[in-house]
């Protein structure tokens, strides 16, 4: 865990004060929409279809067993009693009034947590991998450069009116976990020759209307200057980035205009002007940082308790344990993913219940931390395998146990029609009939690990380019039709998915699906082929075929 | 189900009515003849021309205090005077949330 300083706890409350006045001039009248709308946007604060959605920061996906409590809370005292955890380490609360609304936002500041940099066209709230700190071989803990960052960019003026909204997402492991191919800068912490610690820096990844993956700008840039270099990109972006069409805005459209060898000239020469200023990291500044992340005090423990050898024999713990258990880097502890995609709800959707149940778990458990990461489910990063078991059954009784981390029915949906302006078409009752139609957890074994992401429009949102099988809702002569695309993935081997044929309607969705799988099932060349590895075999020609023939 | 909020040219195929959300509590609510809000559609003033859904759309926007983006939306009207919303979007908006109970535990 990170521990706030005293600068970081006046900022919060200071920005509650802030909003709590800019909220009574706009009830009041005296501020006009217009003018208050930024304002709001600076403070997650969006108008959706049926209410105003309040989204609020996890930074690098990292919360404390209070913090979460206090979500629970704001999702219990001013919302309907339930909130919906987002791809980009975020929770939104769908429900909440304008009135309301500093109050709310001043019970969140008593635990630290705010909704600074969770809207608007400014650098957005960081991302890392949901594993940091305990992955097994990870370089270090990508969440001490994300802090860092965080810090940098927060309500720093120059990026707080960019041509558009700047995401950044880091890793430290070989296997991604963060997304960072499709953010607008990627960072993969990695040591040079020498053994010092750095960054592989890639630029220009999105998705929405117009996906790219992002290309690596320079291979590698070290600890010490990587605020100027992230500085001389965006200064390079907001020179040259177009204010005039939002929907060439943002940063991928100019690295694609420019191309990745211009563009990294131009950066190149922004950076030779700061690279020697005060951007230039100390170490101190780096390990007074690394000083106030907080991590357990682990036990010496046995790899392979009696208290799991013991569970071994129920078959239900096992099909849990195989999905949702990961290793850790330090023996005797396990990484537990929790599923919030049970069979027939919507994902992402965890209850004021469900979350107070779980930090005390997490305190119990895993040292009072919980995790969340960009697929929407939440992990305990710290759990000892002795208790495994335990920690089983308390999220069994939870509705938080569902045994399908990473396969068909982990899907990734954005809210879609059902809360969002933006949206032409239904996200969630796809997901929710399609988690129906695999709900057989043989069925679903068999298949192997496969993700569904559906967008409910051309923004993006549910990551549909990147899904192994991806879904986009949209509007055709007042309808719902849904564009099917198989072959993208969101990991370090990131790619696009392409369209398989023409869109289909809401019914057929799910039909849709069952032929693709039914089509991989038949293709593949063993059981261990994963589907994503027959698509990029194969191409779309068979999947195609078996969905159209009948069609 | 375009995006009205995208909307560029006010052109109405059909009777009408101009919906918001409140501005204290962001809920739903349709502009009245009273020249007021209401969150019953039923209370919604009906327009059927390109000049009267203009009109009060901009008697709407005036009001911001009152109630924020409004927007002009299709409606049908029965032969006994029902309103009801004249597309999904708006039949969500009305009714709610289309995936039943939020989470299931």
């Amino acid at each position: 865990m990170y521990a706030y300083d005293e600068i970081d706890r006046t900022l919060v409350n200071e920005r509650v004060s802030e909003f709590r006045d800019q909220v009574k001039r706009r009830l009041s009248g005296e501020l006009t929409e217009d003018e208050f709308k930024i304002l709001r946007l600076q403070n997650g604060v969006y108008l959706q279809l049926h209410a105003y959605m309040f989204r609020v920061a996890i930074p690098y996906g990292t919360l404390a067993s209070n913090q979460l409590r206090a979500l629970a809370h704001v999702a219990r005292k001013y919302d309907r009693g339930y909130g919906h955890f987002t791809t980009r380490q975020n929770i939104q609360f769908n429900w909440i009034k304008l009135a309301e609304l500093p109050d709310a936002l001043a019970d969140l500041a008593e635990v630290g947590i705010h909704a600074m940099q969770t809207s608007g066209n400014n650098m957005r709230n960081v991302t890392s991998d949901q594993w940091a700190g305990v992955a097994p071989g990870e370089i270090e803990d990508p969440r001490i450069w994300s802090e860092l960052i965080r810090q940098h960019t927060t309500l720093h003026p120059e990026f707080s009116f960019l041509p558009r909204k700047f995401k950044i997402a880091i890793t430290a492991s070989d296997h991604d976990r963060a997304a960072i191919k499709i953010h607008d800068i990627g960072l993969r912490l990695i040591k040079n020759e020498k053994g010092e610690t750095g960054f592989e820096v890639l630029v220009g990844g999105g998705l929405g209307r117009t996906p790219f993956i992002g290309k690596t700008i320079k291979h590698f840039v070290h600890g010490r200057d990587i605020l100027s270099y992230i500085e001389a990109i965006l200064r390079v972006y907001n020179q040259y980035g177009r204010r005039d069409n939002i929907y060439k805005a943002r940063i991928k459209i100019l690295v694609h205009e420019l191309g990745i060898e211009k563009f990294s000239r131009e950066v190149e020469e922004e950076w030779q002007h700061i690279r020697n200023s005060s951007l230039q990291i100390d170490d101190e500044v780096i390990e007074d940082i690394r000083s106030r992340f907080t991590y357990p005090s682990y036990e010496k423990l046995p790899h392979n308790p009696d208290e799991l050898r013991q569970a071994a024999a129920d078959p239900d713990f096992e099909a849990w344990r195989k999905n949702s258990v990961a290793p850790h880097k330090v023996q005797g502890y396990s990484i537990v993913t929790i599923s919030l995609k049970p069979i027939g709800a919507p994902p992402g959707d965890a209850t004021a219940e469900q979350m107070d149940a779980l930090a005390d778990l997490a305190d119990r458990y895993s040292f009072g931390e919980i995790r969340v990461g960009h697929e929407q489910n939440l992990a305990l990063p710290h759990v000892a395998k002795r208790d495994l078991p335990a920690l089983w059954k308390a999220l069994d009784k939870l509705g938080l146990a569902t045994p399908n981390v990473n396969l068909i029915t982990d899907i990734i949906a954005c809210p879609g029609l059902d809360y969002c302006s933006l949206a032409n078409a239904r996200s969630i009752p796809i997901a929710q009939e399609l988690t129906r139609r695999f709900a057989n957890h043989e069925l679903a074994n068999l298949i192997g690990r496969l993700h569904i992401n559906i967008s409910g429009c051309i923004n993006a949102c549910g990551h549909h380019h990147v899904g192994h099988i991806g879904i986009l809702g949209v509007e055709k002569n007042g309808e719902e039709v849904y564009q099917i695309t198989i072959g993208g993935r969101a990991d370090e081997g990131a790619a696009l998915g392409n369209l398989i044929g023409p869109g289909v309607k809401f019914d057929e969705v799910a039909d849709v699906v069952e032929d693709v799988v039914e089509a991989y099932l038949a293709l593949r060349e063993r059981p261990e082929e994963l589907f994503i590895d027959t698509v990029k075999r194969l191409g779309v020609e068979p999947f195609k075929e078996r969905v159209y023939a009948t069609r | 189900m375009t995006s009205p909020l995208e909307q560029k040219k006010i052109k109405i195929a059909g009777p009408s009515v101009v919906t918001a959300n409140r501005t204290w509590d962001g809920i739903v609510v349709y502009r009245t003849a009273a020249k007021s809000w209401s969150a019953d559609l039923s209370e919604a003033a009906i327009v059927r021309n390109s000049d009267e859904a203009k009109a009060l759309l901009a008697e709407s926007v005036a009001d911001d205090v009152g109630a924020i983006g409004p927007y002009i939306a299709p409606v049908q009207v029965g032969a006994d005077g029902k309103i009801e919303p004249g597309n999904l979007r708006e039949q969500i908006r009305r009714t709610g949330v289309t995936i039943g109970s939020s989470v299931q535990v």
